[in-house]
């Protein structure tokens, strides 16, 4: 596909959101990879139109744009869930048994790590340490670290993000943010 | 413990309404650290907050909450500690919040259920000093973290931060400060350990500018968080630390880099940084000074590599984050091929101790080659996991069964991990092992960034060895052909002895590739790479063995070679394991011996992990 056929699946919603979060930036390529971030946390992944507009701000070959948007694994070309689901795979959650928990996800949601749910409420991502090991194994919920995570913990965990969620009744863990 | 008089409540009361916190009254510290945060501690604090704003109305006590950075000891959180009482608590709850201001606040009452036993003595001791867990502890680099409100500047400035700032700025030429950082001999805390005066001496050398600083704040090493419990839990020294190295080398722009995975720590670190530009310590003319320096951060992508000091500075410059070879230093030609100089996080909070007490001072603590402290994540199948900071050149041993407490369930230690991905797995022999930059080499390990995860007779070392390959294999960049190609066979080959297809020249095998990576990787990375593979064969031949020729796994990890049985001897029929097996593959009436089935069973090893009398064998 060529730029100029791309352009015409342009979303219009999605070129004016990208817009604004240009504008906060100066035109140099040091800030490529935070524009990036920034389009990921607005859409959960990087819309092709996004890559295209940074690579037109910045004057540079799409191509350089779109081996950044696969390079950092914070970046992702396909939507993810709306709740995303970490599991730590760092050494020490590793050796606490944190491969148990992505098998119970996998019973409980039906997804592996890597993939979405059909009805897009949420992702599973094995994740290297996130250094919050004395508590493993861990699992972040969004931003919410669940520490010394079991089997029957998680189910009581993920039934929290059910239809009630956005109540914000989170007891098990505290926001990161 | 007896109420303040008077006197001391209005002093109080006015360091209040300047909105400034002071060493002098009682003060209530609360872990925030990442372990007490997941445990729930912010609503801990907000508890105590509100009551004793409530008690405060007919009690004369009104202790001022500051949640702090990691306290250390993470597991046995959340913690709280009463200054300058210095009565510190453990596993506090919501439901004894009470208490504490009831008792402990308003009557000096200690709690005893919530105080540390000590494990040698089996008493409970009252501060944190007296806890087996602290009590070798040396702390430089840790100096504020837990003691200090992370997002108070005022709190740093009060226990004597920018005080070497201002001193450099004030009182040394460049050179001098550059002296004063060689004549410490600290060492790169990253994991290579390149002696840092030399480093910023070279930076300095040349002419041309723009120059740069920048801290590697990308910790990836799994099972290691030190980084990240500084800067939370004390980002000006960090700070502080970069504005002295700035001024040495000449450069007049810094980046902090933070990994994508630590938003707190990149919260915090922006706070800080605004902070210390309203006071004049970042900005122009820094403390009336010609010298003008300002920072800012770059968030990480989530890719491992960026540890690596060049492929960091690729992703700063807003490229693909992979390393390049190191003909030409960065302190030559590194960010934007301008002079740059590269620290880690704890190196950088390391200097303004140094340059306040002198490298001399500095030099008394640790070893002659390597000086002062390190901060170790202490984790794994260890009792008091968290985070401590000992002098360099301290046992193994010290570290694991002194400050560590020794293995979990009393179970028998088997392994120690160092240096992360690329460092390697020590072996009970090597427990009298001094923790140094060189003896850790000599063993075929390396300090590494400072993760030191504690294994048990519960762990396969092959499996280790696949774990960390496989981490590697994810996580190279892919731009050269030994590293790219290397790791993934290497991944195979191991994957093929943990299900039983192993063969005995497998082993040639590994440490040939081994080899040639280690001669022809571009970068640190790859170089390092085979560590875990050529320390585990090193060090547990007899286990890849096991694997390989009687197709068994003696610690009962890799499931394809894994048989548990219930011992009739030592079964008692108290049921645990059946209560905990997923698959209801384990039967038995009480008080009779259990059997497996092992149709059903899936080789989890929760019965083994149950079990008080250790009556699961692995076939």
């Amino acid at each position: 596909m060529t730029l100029s056929s791309g352009m015409q699946h342009r979303s219009p919603d999605r070129v004016a959101v990208t817009g604004r979060i240009l504008e906060g930036y100066p035109k140099e390529q040091r800030y490529t990879l935070a524009m990036l971030q920034d389009i990921q946390k607005e859409f959960q992944f990087i819309p092709r139109e996004s890559m295209e507009l940074i690579a037109d701000y910045l004057e540079l070959p799409l191509s350089k744009i779109y081996s950044l948007a696969t390079f950092y694994k914070a970046l992702s070309l396909r939507p993810k869930g709306k709740h995303v689901i970490k599991i730590c795979d760092g050494t020490a959650c590793h050796i606490r048994s944190s491969q148990m928990l992505a098998n119970e996800l996998y019973t409980l949601l039906k997804i592996r790590p890597g993939e979405t749910t059909e009805d897009g409420q949420f992702s599973i991502e094995m994740v290297n340490c996130l250094g919050a090991c004395a508590i493993a194994p861990v699992i972040v919920i969004d931003e919410t670290f669940y520490g010394k995570v079991t089997p029957a913990k998680l189910q009581e965990i993920i039934a929290q993000y059910g239809d009630a969620f956005g109540q914000s009744d989170r007891s098990g863990g505290v926001a990161h943010e | 413990m007896s109420n303040p008089n008077q006197a001391d409540i209005r002093m109080r009361e006015a360091h209040l309404s300047e909105g400034t916190l002071r060493r002098d009254c009682r003060t209530v510290l609360v872990c925030c650290g990442p372990g007490c945060l997941a445990n729930d501690s912010p609503a801990i604090a907000k508890a105590l907050r509100s009551k004793i704003d409530e008690a405060g109305l007919d009690v004369k006590v009104h202790p001022l909450i500051k949640e702090t950075g990691c306290q250390g000891l993470c597991e046995k959180g959340p913690m709280i500690r009463i200054v300058p009482d210095d009565i510190a608590y453990y596993k506090v709850s919501l439901n004894d919040v009470e208490a504490i201001v009831e008792k402990t606040l308003r009557s000096g009452e200690v709690i005893p259920k919530l105080l540390h036993i000590s494990a040698k003595t089996g008493k409970p001791v009252l501060t944190l000093r007296e806890n087996e867990f602290y009590t070798p502890q040396v702390k430089i680099a840790l100096r504020h973290v837990g003691e200090i409100d992370p997002h108070q500047i005022d709190d740093y400035i009060d226990h004597g931060g920018y005080g070497a700032l201002e001193k450099t700025v004030k009182e040394m030429t460049p050179d001098v400060v550059i002296e004063e950082v060689h004549r410490s001999g600290l060492r790169g805390r990253g994991g290579a350990g390149f002696p840092t005066g030399r480093k910023w001496k070279q930076c300095a050398s040349y002419e041309n500018s723009p120059k740069y600083v920048v801290c590697n704040g990308d910790e990836g090493d799994p099972g290691a968080f030190m980084d990240r419990s500084i800067m939370e839990g004390d980002p000006h020294s960090v700070i502080e630390g970069m504005i002295i190295g700035a001024y040495a080398v000449g450069a007049n722009e810094g980046f902090i880099y933070i990994r994508d995975e630590y938003a707190l720590a990149v919260e915090t670190i922006r706070k800080a940084i605004e902070q210390a530009r309203e006071r004049g310590y970042l900005g122009r003319n820094i403390l009336g000074s010609s010298f003008s320096f300002d920072l800012s951060i770059v968030r990480g992508g989530g890719a491992f590599v960026c540890g690596e000091s060049t492929a960091l500075m690729a992703s700063i410059e807003g490229k693909v984050g992979e390393p390049r070879a190191k003909y030409i230093r960065s302190v030559e030609k590194g960010l934007w091929g301008q002079p740059t100089v590269l620290n880690n996080v704890e190196t950088w909070a390391n200097i303004p101790v140094i340059l306040t007490q002198g490298g001399d001072q500095f030099r008394q603590i640790g070893t002659e080659k390597s000086t002062g402290t390190k901060v170790f994540s202490l984790v794994g199948k260890v009792k008091n996991t968290g985070l401590v900071e000992v002098p360099m050149g301290i046992r193994l041993r010290e570290l694991i069964f002194d400050i560590g407490g020794g293995i979990l369930g009393g179970r028998k230690f088997k392994a120690v991990q160092t240096g992360g991905p690329s460092g390697g797995c020590i072996p009970e022999e090597l427990l009298d092992l001094p923790v140094d930059f060189d003896s850790l080499t000599e063993a075929g390990s390396m300090m590494g960034s400072g993760g030191m995860i504690v294994m048990d007779d519960r762990t396969c070392m092959v499996d280790v060895a696949r774990y960390y390959v496989q981490f590697l294999a994810d996580e190279s960049c892919g731009k050269c052909v030994p590293c790219r190609e290397g790791i993934r066979r290497m991944a195979e080959i191991l994957e093929d002895i943990c299900e039983g297809r192993g063969q005995e020249s497998d082993l040639d095998l590994l440490l040939n590739i081994g080899e040639t990576m280690a001669e022809a990787a571009l970068c640190g990375l790859g170089k390092s790479a085979p560590n875990p593979v050529s320390t585990t064969i090193r060090y547990f031949r007899e286990e890849y063995l096991a694997h390989i020729q009687e197709r068994r796994c003696p610690a009962g990890v890799c499931r394809e070679l894994t048989t548990f049985e219930i011992d009739g001897a030592l079964c008692n029929g108290c049921g645990l394991c059946r209560r905990d097996c997923p698959t209801d593959a384990i039967t038995g009436s009480t008080k009779q011996r259990h059997v497996i089935d092992q149709e059903k069973c899936i080789r989890c090893g929760n019965c083994v992990d149950s079990c008080k009398r250790n009556a699961v064998k692995v076939r």
